[in-house]
């Protein structure tokens, strides 16, 4: 168990020492970002620029058209909705070479409340062009993501959690933008998640096994671009998909999913997330539950989706 | 010291920069007239006289940097790059067409000399701050140059990218207000008053001049003066007039966003000895 954003943490030091080119950005965040653990040891190659998150987007990509290689980091409700504007105009209008990385994603921020609590990111970053969305599932993924983000030449938008979560990539990640990966075969419905809920689709196609229902478990850690094929492929084998995603179900993964599936082959499908509501405060656990994202759930959801199946 | 014939070869440039700037917006039939000719004088003093650039290479990389953060001024941009040969002078009659490098706003992906896309305002300022930030990471002793406008300091970003120059003690960057006094609903002072502009940026820790916008040898001389400035960003706000140069588009409101008719063109043209 460790939460994504240590992950990060750790991967932007090695980065750090890797390439004198990285820099990190922070809004008065890099304790709960880790970004913490960069600027200790690259104190120059640090800026806080206070609790300004506009201007700090607005900074990361004057250093990158400096040639220089950004990451700038806040809670992603503040990344995506107060610098919005920014990512647009000054990162991803201009294909700027900065990544975005905002902690503190979903409702698994618990006890901050609905304000600090983002459901709308990945819905908000995946609309703008020349954007790519990566949402890892666990703390190797997001190494693997940070990595890859690094070596990729644009603006990248990657979303990362508060709370320790399971690891699901436990013998490495083979990551790259864009491609999904299957983590169990299955037969008889496909369930296609990101983030933190992955895990929770390898417990909930355990407990179908038992009910001699073949699930497959699809992880998309890429939300942009999407793995089409991937995805066309679970449609036409398994003829029933469930999507599941700490975010709403307006905009993000299981809009994307639809959308290809509409056009390319439609079948049943039944979305896990929020129902267009903002979380609460609540442990989050708590909120999990409530709303709805646990593997008990994604069961339901696939009975659901079954029963539909022609 | 600038010689005179030096005064009087910038006043000249400005003057036909004027010139293509009339014509490109009355061939475009859209954009942005009393800002760019406001902004003339401040450009024809960076392109020609104070920044380090080479327009047979336009990547190079100790380049001094310009940032445009009212980005509605392009044609005044536009017309410096093209008379420094980062272009063609006949590429500015395509300003504002479809396929046309020369878009609406500046665009750093399209035009070559254009260091960084502007054009929503407020952001310019937090990119230059990047961008002298980047120059100092690297050992370089490139300046970075930014043009604000005075109804743009009304955004919020720019008095954070403030704070943030101040605090991270850029030297190496000089920003220039063109305080024309006009935005496109009024006048500043009724639409929502940002004096006093000096004091507030003195407050902000930053080294502030002021001069007259349309003076070249005193535009020269503040740019210099900048360039002596330690540990501190340097604003200097330029006192100008919206619409500069030709009279009856002076001090008037109405021609932000209006360029100039067939008719005002030839009138504007003869009263800069170009007709």
């Amino acid at each position: 168990m460790i939460a994504t954003r240590d992950a990060y943490g750790q991967t932007l030091l090695e980065l750090g020492r890797e390439n004198p080119k990285v820099v990190a950005l922070d809004a008065d965040l890099s304790g709960s970002t880790k970004t913490s653990l960069f600027a200790k040891e690259f104190p120059a190659r640090f800026f806080n620029v206070g609790i300004a998150e506009a201007n700090m987007v607005g900074m990361a990509a004057g250093l990158a058209a400096g040639g220089m290689i950004p990451f700038a980091s806040t809670f992603a409700v503040f990344a995506a909705g107060r610098a919005f504007e920014q990512i647009r105009q000054s990162l991803a209008y201009p294909r700027m070479n900065v990544k975005v990385v905002a902690t503190h994603g979903g409702i698994t921020v618990g006890e901050d409340g609905g304000s600090h609590q983002s459901v709308e990111d990945l819905a908000i970053m995946r609309a703008l062009p020349n954007m790519t969305v990566l949402c890892p599932a666990d703390g190797p993924e997001t190494t693997a993501a940070i990595r890859a983000a690094a070596a990729f030449h644009g603006p990248v938008y990657i979303r990362l959690g508060r709370s320790k979560v399971p690891t699901v990539f436990a013998g490495g990640c083979d990551f790259a933008i864009g491609r999904g990966a299957t983590l169990r075969e299955g037969t008889d419905l496909s369930f296609i998640t990101t983030g933190l809920m992955t895990a929770q689709a390898i417990k909930a196609a355990g407990i179908l096994a038992e009910e001699k229902i073949s699930a497959r478990v699809i992880h998309l850690g890429s939300i942009k671009p999407l793995d089409v094929d991937l995805v066309l492929r679970a449609a036409r084998e398994t003829g029933a998909i469930v999507t599941a995603e700490e975010h709403s179900v307006v905009g993000g993964l299981g809009s994307a999913v639809c959308e290809v599936l509409a056009e390319g082959h439609p079948v049943p499908v039944e979305r896990v997330g929020l129902h267009d509501v903002f979380g609460q405060s609540g442990t989050a656990e708590e909120l999990l539950v409530h709303y709805g994202l646990t593997a008990a759930h994604l069961v339901e959801a696939a009975e659901r989706v079954l029963k539909r199946k022609a | 010291m600038l010689t005179e014939q030096t005064v009087r070869e910038l006043e000249q440039t400005a003057r036909n920069l004027r010139v293509e700037i009339l014509k490109m917006l009355n061939v475009a039939r859209s954009g942005h007239t009393g800002g760019s000719l406001s902004a003339i004088d401040v450009l024809t003093v960076l392109y020609f006289h104070a920044m380090r650039h080479d327009p047979s290479n336009p990547a190079w990389e100790d380049r001094d940097r310009f940032v445009l953060s009212k980005g509605h001024a392009a044609p005044a941009l536009y017309a410096c790059l093209a008379e420094a040969g980062y272009f063609s002078r006949d590429d500015l009659k395509t300003l504002r067409r479809f396929g046309s490098h020369l878009q609406g706003h500046p665009d750093m992906n399209k035009t070559p000399g254009v260091d960084v896309c502007t054009g929503s305002l407020g952001q310019g300022l937090s990119q230059a701050v990047g961008l002298a930030l980047a120059a100092r990471l690297q050992g370089k002793s490139s300046r970075v140059f930014s043009l604000l406008g005075d109804g743009e300091v009304q955004e919020g970003q720019i008095w954070e990218a403030a704070m943030a120059a101040a605090h991270f003690r850029l030297d190496n960057l000089c920003v220039i207000l063109d305080h024309n006094g006009l935005q496109i609903d009024g006048e500043v002072a009724k639409v929502m008053n940002v004096a006093p502009l000096g004091p507030k940026f003195l407050a902000f820790n930053w080294h502030v001049l002021e001069v007259d916008g349309h003076d070249v040898q005193a535009i020269c001389r503040a740019i210099d003066d900048a360039g002596q400035c330690k540990e501190q960003p340097t604003m200097i706000i330029a006192r100008t007039v919206k619409g500069k140069g030709v009279p009856f588009f002076e001090h008037k409101a109405s021609y932000h966003g209006v360029p100039p008719s067939d008719d005002e063109l030839v009138r504007a043209l003869e009263h800069l000895g170009h007709a």
